[in-house]
């Protein structure tokens, strides 16, 4: 924690037990605040800044506090300013629920924005819902879920390998080889590519799953030059993924005719493999550090100069950014003296902004439409953007399971 | 077949490793009785000293390993100097010192460093594989593999071919009649510290280009580590040079067969069945007790 945050916390703990004190005999006597009766709206942020998740949600909680700041600078929501109550859940998700129901109920924040692992967001949505609160989720995801109360930034399966797989075929070939981390991310990935491999006529030559954390791969490498797959399909997450890297390259197989695809791999992992090493490979993701748009040289700019030349972003934290903004325009719609949750996703729904990755618009559904794109990592740990899908592509958070589909009223059985 | 022979070089490579780091900590086992379970964290503190070589100095992964090894050997010394001294009486006590210590080490280098994982390069001169037939042994591996077995009759010679080392097996033969001819103990106990924590930080340097440098890193090796020990019989270099050797094998062997995690639990209920009938250790070593 930086030490500025601290004191302001430690001054907000303080000004918060205060208030809390005042109004006590007002809560007691039945009398509810309305969300917006102060001068300022708060708003959560939910990201771990200590333990395990820290590395990635650190830069997804820069990304959200510099547009929160922004914003402010800008003006702030009908002349008052966003507050935002940071919270460090600690990479537990028992601690996420906690620290989410605080910021719902004890700090009234018309929204939460928070998160990275699926964990912790499993973990905080019986909370939104019973709340009826909502909760900013940038993360990409693997689906198959469907609430009213989750506004989805992040990719979908459908939206990551519908434009890769097609492409993956064409140049290297139909044999895939699928390594991931074992869990349910991986899984249901791996699940909806082999639908489409199915209907492309390519075909799954081994899936296999190792532990969280697993860092020896001499075996995986050893399988995958005995099986010559064309392609190495990945899901690893973290370290994983890091170390697989670092060893393909040293068992030296080539990216040309064996080339890694990953969904997971990004700025930051490729910054810890090294150029060199995720040379060559590729990752499918709606946003690029790399990308060229106007929204995204501010973006990066911007992100550059307050935490660091060093810094990259990502197509997590740049989700991260652009749901405050699309947080902020739901606001504006809405009239001052009556904002609820409920109210900000019914005016957050059909709504269209540019974001870095390109025009984006939230589905009835509550997830996202994007701009799928594949980049292929260069050297200088950036990645080239290679193919992009020439229209915006839809959310479809179930289409591997044909019979379902989450639409505005939710889950819906056709 | 060829699956055979790669995965079995695999396991060779993963066996190198796993000596390094066990037999630091069987020295130290078989030396003083100190179960240290911040013995990862060693690993961990060298794998983080050969990053700031490379990035503040511009040493390779291999020049470093001289320094970084006295680099943690340091850090051994002082923590045996000023904490691990004071529980020799007390040997169930160390496990949860040493393992302060690592959640210590581990809090130091997150907040000093940070807690993102750090890019080292391997060396370039041994990029590349050779190649015979069909199987395909990767340079940098077998430097590990040649490099631990240099470390291995290192160790050897400092046993049994030096001063210090006569002083150290009669210090585990009996320390209390030792002392009486004069050797001094204490010493003794902080030398072997410092160099099984030194043989740690050489086994970080060398895994650097292969893993990903966190500070966490060193939690899932050093359980590995201690099942070599276990397996090998304490305190017996024989012993662990040939526990390191069976549990990379079949580690290896298994993980191609079934699969890495159905590999390891598989390896893990050998153990247990092995530790049932020979619950000292393939190779016990003969010291009186």
């Amino acid at each position: 924690m930086r030490r500025r945050d601290f004191l302001g916390r430690a001054g907000a703990a303080g000004t918060m037990g205060l208030a809390g004190g005042l109004s006590m005999p007002a809560l007691l006597s039945g009398a509810r605040r309305a969300y917006a009766a102060e001068d300022d709206i708060p708003v959560g942020l939910l990201f771990s800044l200590t333990g395990a998740v820290a590395v990635v949600e650190h830069t997804l909680h820069d990304a959200a506090l510099m547009a929160i700041e922004e914003i402010n600078a800008a003006g702030g929501v009908h002349g008052k300013q966003l507050r935002p109550i940071i919270e460090d859940p600690a990479s537990d998700p028992a601690t996420y629920a906690d620290r989410a129901r605080r910021l719902m109920i004890r700090d009234k924040c018309v929204s939460v924005f928070g998160s990275y692992t699926s964990s912790s967001r499993q973990a905080v949505l019986p909370i939104a819902e019973q709340r009826n609160n909502l909760y900013w989720y940038p993360t990409l995801y693997e689906g198959r879920e469907c609430s009213r109360n989750i506004m989805y930034g992040g990719a979908l399966a459908n939206q990551q390998q519908d434009i890769l797989l097609p492409w993956l075929v064409e140049n290297f070939g139909k044999k895939f080889y699928m390594i991931g981390n074992n869990y349910v991310y991986p899984k249901e990935e791996n699940n909806y590519c082999r639908i489409l491999l199915e209907q492309l006529g390519g075909e799954v030559v081994h899936e296999e799953y190792v532990p969280m954390g697993h860092s020896d791969f001499s075996s995986v490498i050893n399988r995958i030059r005995a099986e010559e797959p064309d392609v190495i399909f990945t899901t690893l997450v973290g370290d994983s993924d890091v170390a697989f890297a670092r060893q393909y390259h040293a068992a030296e197989l080539d990216p040309e005719k064996m080339p890694v695809c990953s969904l997971t791999r990004s700025e930051v992992e490729v910054k810890a493999i090294g150029g060199e090493a995720a040379a060559g490979h590729f990752s499918s993701a709606p946003y690029f550090m790399g990308h060229q748009s106007a929204e995204n040289e501010t973006f990066v700019e911007n992100y550059k100069a307050r935490f660091g030349a060093d810094e990259v972003t990502h197509f997590v934290s740049e989700a991260a950014y652009f749901q405050v903004y699309q947080f902020k325009a739901a606001l504006d719609k809405l009239d001052p003296a009556n904002i609820s949750p409920t109210a900000i996703r019914d005016a957050a729904v059909g709504m269209t902004m540019m974001a870095p990755q390109g025009e984006i618009l939230i589905d009835e559904n509550l997830h996202t439409h994007l701009w799928p794109k594949v980049g292929q990592w260069q050297s200088d740990g950036q990645a080239k953007v290679i193919l992009q899908s020439d229209e915006r592509i839809s959310p479809k958070p179930y289409a591997a399971y044909p019979g379902q589909d989450c639409t505005g009223e939710g889950l819906v059985k056709t | 077949m060829d699956v055979v022979f790669n995965q079995a070089f695999a396991g060779l490579s993963i066996a190198s490793i796993l000596l390094i780091i066990a037999l630091g900590l069987a020295i130290i086992y078989g030396t003083m009785g100190v179960i240290n379970l911040a013995h990862g964290e060693f690993v961990m503190l060298g794998a983080y000293a050969t990053w700031a070589l490379q990035t503040h100095l511009g040493l390779g992964v291999i020049t470093a390993l001289p320094l970084v090894f006295l680099a943690v050997a340091a850090a051994g010394w002082v923590i045996e100097k000023v904490i691990v001294q004071r529980l020799y009486t007390r040997p169930l006590d160390t496990i949860l010192a040493t393992w302060g210590i690592g959640i210590i080490l581990q809090q130091a280098i997150r907040l000093g460093v940070g807690a993102e994982s750090k890019f080292v390069r391997g060396p370039q001169w041994l990029s590349g594989n050779v190649e015979i037939g069909a199987l395909v042994m990767s340079n940098y591996r077998l430097f590990v593999i040649a490099f631990s077995l240099f470390i291995v009759a290192v160790t050897w010679l400092l046993m049994t071919r030096t001063e210090f080392g006569m002083k150290l097996r009669a210090v585990i033969q009996n320390r209390g009649i030792s002392e009486c001819y004069g050797i001094e103990a204490k010493k003794v106990y902080s030398v072997t510290f410092a160099y099984g924590a030194g043989l740690a930080g050489i086994a970080g340097a060398l895994i650097t280009p292969l893993f990903s440098t966190i500070p966490t890193m060193g939690t899932g090796l050093v359980v590995d580590a201690f099942l070599v020990v276990i397996v090998g019989g304490l305190g017996s270099l024989v012993g662990t040079a040939a526990a390191a050797m069976l549990i990379g094998e079949v580690t290896a062997l298994f993980s191609i067969v079934i699969n890495d995690t159905l590999g390891r639990i598989a390896v893990l209920a050998g153990i247990i069945i092995l530790i049932r009938f020979r619950p000292r250790g393939l190779f016990p070593s003969d010291t009186r007790r």
